[in-house]
C-alpha cells in the first residue's frame, strides 16, 4: 500500500446504479441503506431494490443465501432502482454469480477476494472451482478484486474484538470505499453507529475505524486511479425524508385515522412482506393506534371488524396466502357495510410462492376473490411514497362510503424507499365518517332524520344520496340495531329471504360502490401525447420502469402515451375513451395478463399483455423493447 | 311474541326483547336460555345502549336478533376475534358472546383458546347440545363417542372435547355450567358471570328436541338429577343425592363417599373453592359418561373465578403511557420523521 496521497482525478456521472450483494449475515441491507442516505442527504434523487432470501441465515456461500441491495441515484429525476449496475459490490463467490448478468458491459465489479477461496468457489457452483477474479472470464469488465477481510483484521488490530467480531465490520470497510469512490462523507454512518453502537464502545471504535479504513484505502490505493461525483438533483425544493412504502403505508393509515378523528385499530398476523406496517404502527401508539398480532389471518381481519364496529377504523394487512384467509370476512364486512381497509402486500404466489419476491398476481383476488356478489373498492400504489398517499385515501374511501376497501401493493414498493417531500398535517383534508349520533337528550333523530321510518324506528340501512348507510355506534341511545352477513330487508336490515329484496339489495350494495368513481378525478395520463400510435397502461409497482420507458420513447420521436391506473375497481371515470385514443393498446404487467383481461373485457379494447412472472420487476429496457415490438407489429 | 319451553310470552312484557319473530324450533331449549339473559339484563339495570351480543353461526347465533341491544351476528366461529377487535376499542361496553360447541369448539377452537388465554372481558355463552342443528344433525366435536348422526351412520369415531377442560387449559380465568332445565341456576350463573372482568365462560347444556333429543336428561330429569349432578358452592362441600353423598378428594383423586349415618363427615369432604385453579383442573374432568357404571355425577356452578388483568386493561394502559411519555400524537411530527433534509 502506498503511504504517498495524490489527489485523484473527480470524473462525474449523471447517475450510478450500483448494486451490494454478500450472504444474508454480511450486512448487506445496512451497507446499501446507509448508502442510500448519505446521497439523498447530499440531494440525489434515490430508488432502492432490497432483494434479499426468504431464509433468514441461508447456507453460507451459497446461490440461496445471496442477499443484494440496489441502489439507482442520480442528479435527474430518478423513477427506477435501474435496469443495470454500474457497478457491483460483492462479498463473495456467490454473489458475483449470482449477479453478473446484471452488470453492464464494461462496469465496474469491486470484489472481496476473500470470499473467492476454494471453499466459497465450491458453494458458488464454479466448476473445477476456477476462480473468476483470475482466470480471465471478467475481462470485459472492471474488476477490482480487493482483500476486504484482511483489510479490516489489519484495520482493527489492537482492539479487544475476536476474529468473528472483527469479520462483522467489513461491511463498513466497503461503505467507507464507496463513500470514498463517489465522493461522499462517512458523517451520516457515524451518526448511525453513535446511535446503535452508544452503549458497546468497543464495537462502535470498531466499526467507526472500519468505515474510516474504508475511505482511506480508496485515498491511498493504487488500484483506484478515479473518483466520481454525481451532483444533486433538480429536486422540487422543501424538506425531505427517505421512505419505503411500508412505512408510507402505515404512515397513511395514521394519518387518516387522525383526519377522522378515530382511533386506529391494526390486527394482523405477521407475514413477509407484510410486517413492517405492523412493526411501524405498534411504535405509534400514542397517537391512539392499537396494534393486535391476532392467532391467525381470520382472527386478525375478524377483530378488525369488530373494532370497527365499535366506532375505530378497522385495518388488517397480509400478502396473499393471508389474503386468502381473510376472503369470507371481507365478505362479512361489505355485508355489514361497515369501514375497513385490508392491505395486501403482494408477493409471488400462489400457495406460499416466492415469499420475498414481488408480483402483481392477486388483482383478480382482490376485485373478485369472495362468494356471491361482493364488490370491494379495490385501489393500487404505484410508488413507496403513493402508498403514503393511497393508504390515506382507503381510510377516507372506507369511512365515508362504509365499505371495506382493499390497497394493494407489493413486495418491490414495500421495501424500496425514496425521498418524500411529506405533507403537513394541515394540507390532508378531514374524513367524514356518517356517524349518527345522539343529542345530549338522547335524541338521535335530530343527527340524520332520513334514517328514521315514521314511527321513529331507526333504520341501519337507509341510504343517503351515495348509497350510503349511517354510522350506528354501541352506546348511542334509541340506536340499538342488529346487524348480520345473513341478507337483510332494505332499511329496516332484519333478516330477509324474499327472492326481491335479495335482488334490490345486490343492486344497492353494487351500486354504492360503483357510485365512489364520481369521486375519483377523472383519470390523466402520466405522459405522453392525448391520442396517437400507444398507450401504455400499467398499474401497481411497475409505474417507475413505464415512465423512465415512457419518456425515452417520447424522446426517440415515438407516439407513445402513459397512463397509471390506481383506482382498480371502480376504475376511473373517462379511462373507456382514453383507451380509444390510441391505435394500440399495451399492458405490462407481473402477472399473466390481469388488468388487461379487465380491461378488454370492461371496454372491448384490444389490449395487448407484456408479461414478467419472475418475482422480479420490470427494467425501463424490457418494456422500451415491448413497446416498441407491438408499435412495429 | 316468544315462546319459553312451549309458553307463550308477549313481546312487549321483555323489556329487553327486540320487535323480531323468534324463530328456533319450537321447544328448543334456547328460549330458556334467551329468557333468563332477558331476565338478566333487565334485573341488572343495565342500559339497552351499552349491551352488545355478538354472535357467530349456527342456531344458538341467532340469538342477538331478540334482543333490543346491540348486536352483531358474524361468521362461522369468528365470534371470539370481532369481540377482541370491539372490546380493545369499547372498553366501556358490556359484551355478550353467545356462540354453541361448533360455533365454539370446531370451527372456531382456535379464536376460543385465545380469547381465553388473553381475558378479554366478555361473557361468553357456549350452548353445547352436542350436534349440528342448523345444518340438520351431524355430530359435533362433543358428541360421544359412537354418536350415530346423519353423518355417521355407524357411530362416530371421534373422542369429544371435554369443554370445561379445554377451557381450563386455555387459562380461562372464569368458567362455569348450567342448563337451559334449571332456569334459576342460570340466572345465578349468568349474574356471577357478568360480575367477572375477564372472560367468563359458561358451558350450558341445551337440548336439541329435533336432532338430538334427551342428550342430558339424566342431569335433567327428577328421577335421575340427584344422583347424577353436583351443583358446587363457594365454600360448600361436594355434596349430592339430596345430601347423602358426597365427594372426597383422595389426594389428587376425587371417590364418591356416604355422608349419612357413620359416613364421611362433611368436614372431610372436597370444599368446594373457586379460586383454586388446580381444584378446578380436577372438578373441570368429572366428565364421565353418566351411561357408564359407577359414573361420577356431572358438577354445575360456577368451577373456577380468578381475577386477571384483562387484555384491553393491558391495551389501553399502553396506548396510554405511550400519550403519556412522547405527549398525544404530533401528526407533522410523524410525517417528518427522525431524519429529514431540506432542498433549496
Amino acid at each position: 500500500m502506498s503511504t504517498t496521497i495524490k489527489k485523484k482525478p473527480v470524473e462525474t456521472r449523471e447517475n450510478v446504479v450500483i448494486l451490494f450483494a454478500g450472504d444474508s449475515g454480511d450486512g448487506i441491507q445496512l451497507t446499501g441503506s446507509q448508502f442510500t442516505g448519505t446521497n439523498a442527504l447530499f440531494g440525489n434523487d434515490v430508488s432502492t431494490f432490497p432483494n434479499f432470501p426468504a431464509e433468514i441465515r441461508a447456507p453460507q456461500g451459497t446461490l440461496a443465501g445471496v442477499s443484494g441491495y440496489q441502489l439507482h441515484f442520480g442528479s435527474v429525476e430518478i423513477f427506477t432502482p435501474g435496469d443495470q449496475c454500474d457497478v457491483l459490490v460483492v462479498m463473495n463467490a456467490a454473489a458475483l454469480k449470482a449477479n453478473l448478468g446484471k452488470v453492464k458491459p464494461g462496469g465496474t465489479i469491486i470484489a472481496n477476494s476473500d470470499g473467492f477461496d476454494k471453499k466459497n468457489l465450491r458453494l458458488a457452483g464454479y466448476i473445477d472451482k476456477a476462480d473468476p477474479l483470475t482466470d480471465g472470464s471478467l475481462a470485459n469488465f472492471h474488476l477490482h478484486s480487493v482483500d476486504v477481510t484482511k483489510l479490516t483484521r489489519t484495520a482493527l488490530e489492537g482492539t479487544t474484538l475476536g476474529m468473528k467480531e472483527k469479520d462483522r465490520c467489513k461491511n463498513m470497510f466497503v461503505l467507507g470505499f464507496i463513500n470514498w469512490m463517489y465522493s461522499r462523507e462517512n458523517a451520516l454512518t457515524e451518526d448511525f453507529l453513535r446511535n446503535k453502537f452508544g452503549k458497546k464502545p468497543e464495537l462502535l471504535d470498531a466499526n467507526m475505524k472500519a468505515l474510516v479504513a474504508g475511505y482511506h484505502y480508496g485515498d491511498t490505493s493504487e488500484t483506484f486511479t478515479t473518483r466520481f461525483e454525481v451532483k444533486a438533483a433538480p429536486m422540487p425544493k422543501g424538506t425531505y425524508r427517505a421512505i419505503t412504502g411500508n412505512q408510507g403505508t402505515a404512515l397513511g393509515l395514521i394519518a387518516g385515522a387522525q383526519k377522522a378523528k378515530l382511533d386506529l385499530f391494526y390486527g394482523s398476523y405477521p407475514i413477509t412482506p407484510a410486517s413492517d406496517i405492523l412493526h411501524e404502527l405498534s411504535r405509534h401508539k400514542n397517537f391512539g393506534v392499537v396494534t393486535f398480532q391476532a392467532e391467525d389471518e381470520i382472527a386478525a381481519i375478524s377483530s378488525a371488524i369488530g373494532a370497527s364496529y365499535g366506532g375505530a377504523i378497522g385495518v388488517t394487512a397480509s400478502s396473499g396466502p393471508g389474503i386468502a384467509l381473510k376472503t369470507e370476512a371481507m365478505g362479512l364486512a361489505f355485508m355489514l357495510e361497515i369501514p375497513l381497509v385490508i392491505v395486501n402486500v403482494q408477493r409471488g404466489g400462489p400457495s406460499t410462492g416466492l415469499p420475498t419476491k414481488t408480483e402483481q398476481a392477486d388483482l383478480w383476488q382482490a376485485v373478485h376473490g369472495r362468494n356471491g356478489e361482493a364488490p370491494i373498492p379495490v385501489i393500487a400504489a404505484s410508488t413507496p411514497i403513493d402508498c403514503f398517499d393511497m393508504a390515506f385515501e382507503a381510510v377516507q374511501i372506507a369511512l365515508e362510503h362504509m365499505t371495506p376497501v382493499i390497497l394493494l401493493t407489493d413486495g418491490y414498493i414495500a421495501n424500496g424507499s425514496e425521498p418524500w417531500r411529506f405533507p403537513s398535517a394541515k394540507d390532508l383534508p378531514e374524513i367524514k365518517p356518517p356517524v349518527i349520533a345522539s343529542n345530549a337528550d338522547g335524541d338521535a333523530k335530530q343527527s340524520r332524520p332520513a334514517a328514521f321510518d315514521g314511527s321513529g324506528a331507526f333504520l341501519p340501512y337507509a341510504r343517503d344520496e351515495r348509497g350510503v348507510r349511517p354510522w350506528a355506534l354501541p352506546g348511542q341511545p334509541g340506536l340499538q340495531h342488529r346487524i348480520g352477513g345473513i341478507e337483510k330487508q332494505d332499511k329496516t336490515g332484519s333478516i330477509s329471504y324474499e327472492p326481491l329484496n335479495h335482488e334490490l339489495m345486490v343492486r344497492l350494495r353494487g351500486e354504492k360502490v360503483a357510485r365512489i368513481a364520481d369521486r375519483y378525478k377523472p383519470i390523466r395520463l402520466d405522459s405522453g401525447p392525448d391520442q396517437g400510435e400507444l398507450l401504455i397502461v400499467g398499474w401497481g409497482s411497475t409505474y417507475g420502469a413505464i415512465r423512465t420507458a415512457a419518456l425515452q420513447l417520447q424522446a426517440e420521436g415515438q407516439s407513445v402515451a402513459h397512463v397509471h391506473i390506481r383506482h382498480m375497481f371502480p376504475f376511473n371515470n373517462g379511462l373507456g375513451g382514453v383507451l380509444k385514443k390510441y391505435k394500440k393498446v399495451l399492458v405490462p404487467e407481473m402477472n399473466s395478463g390481469q388488468l388487461r383481461q379487465m380491461l378488454r373485457g370492461e371496454f372491448l379494447v384490444d389490449a395487448q399483455g407484456l408479461n414478467k412472472i419472475q418475482g422480479m420487476p420490470f427494467t425501463g429496457e424490457e418494456i422500451r423493447a415491448g413497446a416498441l415490438k407491438l408499435l412495429k407489429s | 311474541m316468544s315462546t319459553v319451553n312451549g309458553t307463550t310470552i308477549p313481546a312487549e312484557k321483555i323489556d329487553f326483547g327486540s320487535d323480531q319473530e323468534v324463530r328456533w324450533c319450537p321447544g328448543c331449549g334456547d328460549y330458556s336460555i334467551l329468557k333468563q339473559v332477558q331476565t338478566l339484563l333487565e334485573q341488572s339495570g343495565k342500559k339497552k345502549e351499552d349491551v352488545v351480543f355478538i354472535s357467530g353461526i349456527g342456531c344458538s347465533s341467532r340469538f342477538p336478533y331478540y334482543l333490543d341491544t346491540y348486536g352483531l351476528h358474524g361468521i362461522h366461529g369468528r365470534a371470539p376475534a370481532i369481540v377482541s377487535g370491539l372490546r380493545s376499542v369499547r372498553p366501556d361496553l358490556s359484551v355478550w358472546m353467545i356462540t354453541g360447541d361448533g360455533d365454539a369448539l370446531s370451527i372456531g377452537g382456535n379464536h376460543i383458546i385465545h380469547l381465553l388465554r388473553r381475558n378479554v372481558d366478555v361473557n361468553v355463552l357456549l350452548f353445547n347440545n352436542e350436534i349440528y342443528g342448523l345444518t340438520k344433525g351431524q355430530y359435533s366435536p362433543t358428541s360421544p363417542e359412537g354418536a350415530v348422526t346423519r353423518s355417521t351412520p355407524m357411530g362416530s369415531t371421534d373422542h369429544p372435547f371435554n369443554p370445561l377442560a379445554l377451557c381450563k387449559g386455555a387459562d380461562g380465568t372464569f368458567i362455569a355450567r348450567s342448563m337451559d332445565r334449571d332456569p334459576k341456576h342460570m340466572r345465578e350463573v349468568l349474574a356471577r358471570a357478568d360480575a367477572h372482568r375477564g372472560t367468563s365462560l359458561i358451558e350450558i347444556y341445551q337440548n336439541c328436541n329435533v336432532f338430538n333429543d334427551g342428550a342430558f336428561e339424566t342431569f335433567t330429569e327428577k328421577a335421575t338429577k340427584p344422583l347424577h349432578t353436583i351443583f358446587v358452592e363457594q365454600g360448600k362441600p361436594l355434596t349430592f343425592a339430596n345430601g347423602t353423598r358426597g365427594i372426597k378428594l383422595n389426594g389428587m383423586t376425587p371417590v364418591v363417599v356416604d355422608t349419612y349415618a357413620g359416613g364421611t363427615s362433611l368436614e372431610d369432604l372436597w370444599i368446594h373453592d373457586e379460586r383454586d385453579p388446580f381444584k378446578a383442573s380436577i372438578l373441570v374432568r368429572l366428565f364421565d359418561d353418566p351411561r357408564s357404571e359407577g359414573a361420577m355425577p356431572r358438577p354445575f356452578g360456577v368451577f373456577y373465578a380468578n381475577n386477571r388483568a384483562t387484555h384491553e386493561a393491558k391495551l389501553t394502559a399502553q396506548v396510554s403511557l405511550a400519550k403519556e411519555r412522547k405527549g398525544p400524537g404530533d401528526l407533522d411530527a410523524l410525517l417528518k420523521g427522525e431524519h429529514t433534509w431540506t432542498i433549496g
